[in-house]
């Protein structure tokens, strides 16, 4: 037998080569995917003539395990969902909760649920558009926006205590109250926040390499996006003014000034368009929410010293009891915010829904009772039998969470609606008859994001 | 248009296909025969009063351990709709039983709803007529079962699929 030419050896016996679709693997581990995901590609040269997406790579069966604990043991999963903007999918599945139970939050938690909401919108979209950028060459951009969102992070840490797994939203309230001195270290961080987008813009936006690898890439028209149940910044991008915020108030949004940005032809570059307008609505929403927001600083009402939980328990012990309740205790640090104050601030005074202020919980017996009243099993949260579906505007879009309840103390059902599959459900639409290299920014401009598309 | 308004236009087209309706909580909501609800998803998308252009959401309930259901039709699969034009939505259910767990496919409306659909089918083992595709979405193929079913434990582990030796 001859020996094979090297041609031979790859296009196969004879090979005349050209002719035949070349079938590549785009992921699962790829360094320009943002999660794991395969995209499989049928290729004539360099054109996608055919592609498929496969996901699941990271299910971890969120929703089966929403239905085995109480209501808000689902809390911490819901930070895995979206890891870049956790604090929305806490929010949004604590009013879908709330919305069963038929109460209604105060309003300071309203401001303040719009408040951590917006900050993790800019660091979503910072995210995105810095990934994407750095995917095509603009490392720069990246690196501006990664500093721009660790400022944002320092917010969501003072304020919740961790940066990514914050765990902060609760059904009837959220936590904590807003820690003090949050309203000037906001304004400081959105001075950086606005500094490195305008560097960004200056860097990229009419760069002409940025310009050529996003304008007209990926786009899908208004009817296609709208098919395929694609919502936020990409629907915006088609030219459709659907903002859940604006079409459907929920928390405070309905008392902010904000514009929807919309661009026109749903390319690549528009998206980027939409997503830099955004951050800037954003930063508004929460400036005018800092100044309105009721309640405004936090003042500890402290008639008679505040003293020690030891000896508030000792007094107890005594039989001292008179006006117990209303003296104040020194909280350790990890409790800061969830004092009697600033819970009656912020949570709703239900005493089906929301734990006691920790002072009564170590100070009083009917506190105690209250908390075990939540925290022991078959009892807790008990909603009505029913079902309620709560839209809230993610960052990728329309977040929503359908909760069933059957009267117990957990779940039936948990439904999270993924604001980011159907984009990537429309990925093989988008990149179908374009370059290889295109997949890079389109992939990017969709800002998958893994925990919430695979839950 | 208001959820009433939605509900009765719904009752109006299908007539007896529409079994019930209610508004808890102010979520509309319609219980409709499997035999009507392609036709009114058609209805919802078309109609110049609806226009439902946008499908939401498709999944299911399992009702195999709800208190007062345990003995109907097992599973619901549930439609949540919205209308970009006109700011409504609505939610349309359908209930199957358990051996007779098929519903049309909803994808010649909607090409978002293949992978909705596929996730159902991956979930809760409802299948959906006439779908182009209907594999697993989330799990692989080989996986057996259906994991949200409420009769799936959740401690159940299953080999993940490797190289055969």
């Amino acid at each position: 037998m001859a020996e094979r030419t090297t041609r031979e050896l790859f296009l196969g016996e004879g090979g005349t080569g050209g002719n035949e679709h070349l079938h590549v693997n785009l992921g699962p581990a790829h360094p320009a995917m943002h999660g794991i995901i395969r995209i499989f590609a049928e290729l004539d040269g360099e054109t996608i003539v055919k592609a498929d997406v496969e996901i699941g790579y990271l299910h971890r069966a969120f929703e089966k395990d929403c239905e085995v604990g109480p209501y808000n043991n689902a809390i911490p999963y819901t930070d895995r969902l979206n890891y870049v903007s956790p604090l929305i999918n806490n929010f949004g599945y604590a009013s879908a909760v709330e919305k069963l139970l038929g109460i209604e939050i105060t309003e300071r938690c309203a401001y303040i649920r719009v408040i951590m909401s917006e900050i993790s919108r800019i660091c979503d979209h910072l995210t995105c558009v810095g990934a994407s950028a750095m995917e095509l060459g603009a490392f720069t951009v990246f690196l501006y926006m990664i500093k721009a969102r660790e400022f944002l992070w320092e917010l969501v840490e003072d304020v919740t205590g961790a940066r990514l797994t914050i765990s902060y939203g609760r059904v009837g309230g959220v936590k904590a109250d807003l820690p003090e001195g949050f309203d000037p270290k906001v304004r400081k961080a959105f001075v950086e926040v606005r500094q490195v987008l305008k560097e960004v813009h200056l860097l990229v936006t009419g760069n002409r390499i940025f310009m050529d690898r996003m304008v007209g890439i990926g786009a899908l028209s208004r009817r296609d996006t709208i098919a395929w149940g694609i919502t936020g910044p990409l629907l915006r991008a088609a030219g459709v003014a659907y903002d859940v915020r604006r079409a459907q108030p929920y928390w405070a949004y309905d008392r902010v000034e904000f514009e929807v940005p919309v661009g026109k032809n749903g390319d690549n570059f528009d998206r980027y368009l939409v997503r830099m307008a955004e951050m800037e609505q954003s930063m508004r929403i929460v400036e005018q929410a800092l100044d309105t927001i009721p309640g405004g600083a936090i003042n500890v009402d402290s008639e008679g010293k505040p003293i020690d939980p030891a000896s508030y328990v000792d007094r107890g012990k005594q039989g001292k009891t008179e006006g117990l309740l209303l003296v104040p205790i020194t909280l350790s640090p990890n409790l800061e915010g969830q004092g009697r104050a600033a819970q009656g601030r912020v949570n709703v005074h239900d005493k089906r829904v929301m734990l006691p202020p920790k002072e009564n919980t170590y100070g009083s017996i009917e506190g105690l009772m209250n908390h075990f009243m939540l925290v022991m099993d078959g009892y807790g949260i008990r909603p009505p039998a029913g079902e309620a579906y709560v839209p809230v505007e993610g960052a990728n879009g329309e977040l929503g969470f359908y909760v069933v309840s059957d009267g117990t103390d957990r779940p039936y059902r948990v439904r999270c609606r993924p604001p980011c599959l159907p984009p990537v459900a429309a990925i093989p639409r988008m990149i179908e008859g374009q370059m290889v290299a295109d997949v890079i920014p389109t992939f990017g401009s969709v800002n998958m994001i893994g925990g919430e598309l695979d839950r | 248009m208001d959820g009433q308004a939605i509900l009765a236009r719904l009752r109006e087209r299908a007539g007896n296909g529409v079994l019930e309706t209610h508004d808890f909580r102010g979520d509309s909501t319609a219980v409709v025969t499997r035999e009507s609800i392609l036709d009114l998803l058609t209805f919802c998308r078309d109609d110049a009063a609806l226009e439902f252009d946008l499908l939401v959401d498709i999944t299911a309930v399992d009702n195999l351990k709800f208190p007062g259901r345990e003995d109907g039709p097992r599973f619901e699969v549930v439609y949540h709709l919205y209308s970009t034009v006109q700011n409504h939505r609505v939610r349309l259910k359908v209930r199957v039983e358990e051996d007779d767990a098929h519903v049309p496919t909803a994808s010649v409306l909607w090409p978002i709803a293949n992978w909705l659909e596929r996730e159902v089918w991956d979930m809760f083992g409802v299948r959906f007529d006439g779908h182009p595709d209907l594999r697993r979405l989330l799990l692989y193929e080989e996986f057996i079962g259906h994991p949200l079913r409420k009769d799936y434990p959740i401690e159940r582990r299953q080999p993940l699929i490797g190289p055969k030796v």
